[in-house]
C-alpha cells in the first residue's frame, strides 16, 4: 500500500509541470462543447418540442451525458500513453520495480492516479455546467463519482491492453473505431431509442452507454422510473473495472519480468 | 569450469547451476559463480552471452528457471522486494524521468525506498555533488547528455546507500572523454568499498574495474579469474599484430608457421602470440616476410576471449 503512493507521488510531481494547461483544458472542453451543442444545437431542438427528452431542455438533457463522454475521453489517453512510455519509452516502471515497488504497486498506482485526474475533470466540467445554468438539481454533483466509475470501466481494461503493446499503432483503432464511435452514439447527445432498432444492442454493450444512462438518471433524478436498470448500470460498469484492474496488474507485471 | 570454489561466509551473492530459460532458449546455463564483499566483479563476453540475463536475476526482476541463487543472503524467490531495497540498480537501457529535473529524479526514488523527502533531498545533494551535476540540478533530463545521464543513474543507484550496486554495461554508447570520467567516479565507489558486480563487452572497462571477472560465452562461464591471471593462463606476455596489403594475407600458406607459440588469423590482420613480441616481429622479417603494419603490443583480454570461444567480443 506504502508502495502505492510514492509511485502516485511521483505522477503528481510529473502531473504539477504540466498543470496549468491541463486545468485549462479542462475547463475549455466543456465550455466549447455545452455553448456549440447545448445552446447552439439545442436551441434548435427546444423549439420543435422536447418530448424524447422527457420535458427536458437540450442543454439539460446533455450535460450529464457529455460530462461522462469527456471522462471517457481522458480516461483512454491516460491509460494509454503515460503507460506505454512507462514500459517502453522512458522505462520508469522498469526503474521503479528496481527498487521495492512491486508490478502490483506500479500498475494499481497508475490505475489511483488516473481515477485522481478523472475525478479533477469530472469537478471542473460539473463546475461548468452549473455556470451554465443547467444544472437540474443538487444532485448534479452525484454525476462526478459516476463519470469517474464510467472512465475507469475504460481506463482500467486499456491499460491491461497497453502494457502488451511496444508501440502506439493499435492505440489509433482504439481511438478511431472504439472511443470516438462509443462518443457518437451512447446516448449521449440524442436517446438511443432514436437509432434504428436493429443498432441499439450495440449501444448497450457500449459501457459508455451505462455510463451517460445512469449519470443522467442520478442527475436529472429520474433514476427512480427504473432502478431496476440503474442497479444494473452499476454492477456492469464495477466489473468492468475490476476485470480490467486484474488484467493490468497481470499484464503490467508480464511486462516488467520480461524485461 | 571444473573447479568451483568453496563457499564462502562473507560472500554477497552464491550462484551455484544458476539458470534462466525463455521457452526452448537458454540464455544462462548452469553457471556457478559468487561475490564477496568489497569486490569489483565482471561479467565479460559479446552480446547475448547471457550477463543481462544474469544481471536481472541477480537484481530479482526476473524468476530463475534453475539452480540456486542467494543475494545477500536472501533468497531472490521470496524475498525479492527485501533485496531490492539493498542494491542499487543500473540498468543498460536510461530510464531516467525525462521530463521532471535532475533533482527531482533522485528525490522520487529515494521515495521508493521509503526515505523521508527530508532524507532523500540531503542524500541528492551529495550525490548531485558526487555526479558532478551540482549546476544541472534544477535542468530538465531530456537536454542532459548521454555521459549525464548515465552518472545520474549511477547517482540514482546509490540514494539507497546499496550494499551492492550492479552495473549492466555502463559505458555503453559513450564517447571515449564520458567513459573516462564514467570510470573515475566507479573506482571512488571501489575504493569507498561498495561491492560492485558490472557487465561489459569491453575488455579496457573489465581490465580498469573488476577485481575479478568471469567470461561467458553462449550463456556459459568459460573462464574465471583476475584479469592478470587470465591473461596469464590464456595468452602470452606479447602480441605481434602483422597487417598485409590486401590478398597477400590469404597467400601465405605456411610461412608463419613456427614463428610464435600461437598464430590467430583474422580478416584483417594476423595476431602472432609469444613472450617477446619484437623477437617475433624481426622473425618475421628475416623471412622475408613484408607486412604493410607492424604492432607488438600487450596481451589484453581480448587476447583470452578469442583464445577462449575463437571469435572477437566486438563483432
Amino acid at each position: 500500500m506504502a508502495g502505492l503512493t510514492y509511485v502516485l507521488e511521483h505522477r503528481a510531481v510529473q502531473y504539477r509541470r504540466t498543470f496549468r494547461s491541463s486545468v485549462f483544458t479542462s475547463f475549455l472542453s466543456p465550455l466549447l462543447f455545452l455553448t456549440a451543442m447545448g445552446i447552439g444545437l439545442g436551441g434548435y431542438v427546444d423549439r420543435s418540442g422536447g418530448a424524447a427528452l422527457g420535458g427536458l431542455t437540450y442543454l439539460q438533457f446533455l450535460a450529464p451525458g457529455l460530462l461522462a463522454a469527456t471522462v471517457m475521453q481522458s480516461a483512454a489517453f491516460e491509460a494509454t500513453f503515460p503507460i506505454i512510455g512507462g514500459l517502453n519509452w522512458q522505462r520508469t516502471f522498469h526503474a521503479m520495480y528496481a527498487t521495492p515497488l512491486s508490478p502490483r504497486d506500479i500498475a494499481l498506482g497508475n490505475l489511483v492516479w488516473t481515477a485522481l485526474r478523472l475525478a479533477m475533470i469530472s469537478s471542473v466540467f460539473t463546475l461548468v455546467v452549473i455556470a451554465f445554468g443547467a444544472a437540474h438539481s443538487p444532485l448534479v454533483v452525484v454525476g462526478i463519482p459516476i463519470a469517474v466509475l464510467t472512465g475507469m470501466s475504460f481506463a482500467a481494461p486499456i491499460s491491461a491492453f497497453s502494457a502488451t503493446q511496444r508501440t502506439p499503432n493499435r492505440f489509433n483503432v482504439i481511438f478511431r473505431f472504439g472511443i470516438t464511435p462509443l462518443f457518437l452514439f451512447s446516448g449521449t447527445f440524442f436517446p438511443i431509442e432514436s437509432l434504428p432498432s436493429f443498432i441499439q444492442p450495440i449501444a448497450w454493450l457500449s459501457p459508455l452507454w451505462h455510463g451517460v444512462d445512469l449519470t443522467r438518471g442520478l442527475v436529472l433524478g429520474t433514476f427512480s422510473q427504473n432502478p431496476g436498470l440503474m442497479l444494473a448500470h452499476i454492477v456492469v460498469l464495477i466489473a468492468i473495472t475490476i476485470v480490467g484492474t486484474w488484467a493490468t496488474v497481470v499484464t503490467v507485471e508480464r511486462r516488467l519480468i520480461r524485461g | 569450469m571444473t573447479d568451483r570454489p568453496p563457499m564462502s561466509d562473507s560472500a554477497l551473492i552464491r550462484a551455484r547451476g544458476l539458470t534462466k530459460r525463455f521457452g526452448a532458449f537458454t540464455a544462462v546455463d548452469a553457471v556457478d559463480f559468487e561475490v564477496a564483499k568489497g569486490e569489483s566483479f565482471g561479467f565479460l563476453g559479446p552480446n547475448g552471452a547471457g550477463k543481462t540475463s544474469t544481471m536481472r536475476m541477480i537484481g530479482c526482476v526476473s524468476p530463475i528457471s534453475g539452480g540456486t541463487l542467494t543475494v545477500l543472503d536472501q533468497d531472490p524467490t521470496t524475498q525479492g522486494p527485501s533485496i531490492r531495497s539493498r542494491i542499487g540498480v543500473v540498468p543498460q537501457q536510461d530510464s531516467l524521468d525525462t521530463e521532471l529535473t535532475v533533482r527531482e529524479n533522485l528525490v522520487l526514488y529515494g521515495r521508493y525506498f521509503g526515505l523521508s523527502r527530508a532524507e532523500c533531498g540531503r542524500r541528492a545533494d551529495e550525490l548531485l555533488e558526487f555526479a558532478q551535476l551540482t549546476e544541472r540540478q534544477n535542468d530538465e533530463v531530456e537536454p542532459l547528455s548521454g555521459g549525464m545521464k548515465r552518472r545520474l543513474t549511477i547517482a540514482r543507484a546509490l540514494i539507497n546507500e546499496p550494499d551492492l550496486l550492479l552495473l549492466d554495461e555502463p559505458t555503453t554508447g559513450l564517447d571515449p572523454q564520458a567513459r573516462h570520467l564514467l570510470w573515475d567516479r566507479l573506482y571512488r565507489l571501489k575504493q569507498r568499498g561498495v561491492t560492485l558486480v558490472l557487465t561489459t563487452h569491453y575488455m579496457d572497462e573489465a581490465e580498469q574495474l573488476c577485481d575479478r571477472l568471469v567470461v561467458m560465452d553462449k550463456a556459459k562461464i568459460v573462464a574465471e579469474g583476475s584479469p592478470r591471471q587470465l591473461i596469464d593462463r590464456y595468452s602470452t606476455k606479447e602480441v605481434t599484430e602483422l597487417r598485409f596489403p590486401a590478398g597477400v594475407q590469404e597467400s601465405l600458406d605456411g610461412q608463419l608457421d613456427g614463428l610464435a607459440d600461437r598464430i590467430e588469423r583474422l580478416a584483417d590482420r594476423v595476431l602472432l602470440y609469444a613472450d617477446d613480441g619484437e623477437a617475433v616481429a624481426v622473425a618475421a622479417h628475416e623471412r622475408g616476410l613484408q607486412p604493410e603494419t607492424v604492432l607488438v603490443r600487450r596481451s589484453t583480454l581480448e587476447d583470452v576471449f578469442l583464445r577462449l570461444t575463437g571469435r572477437s567480443l566486438i563483432e
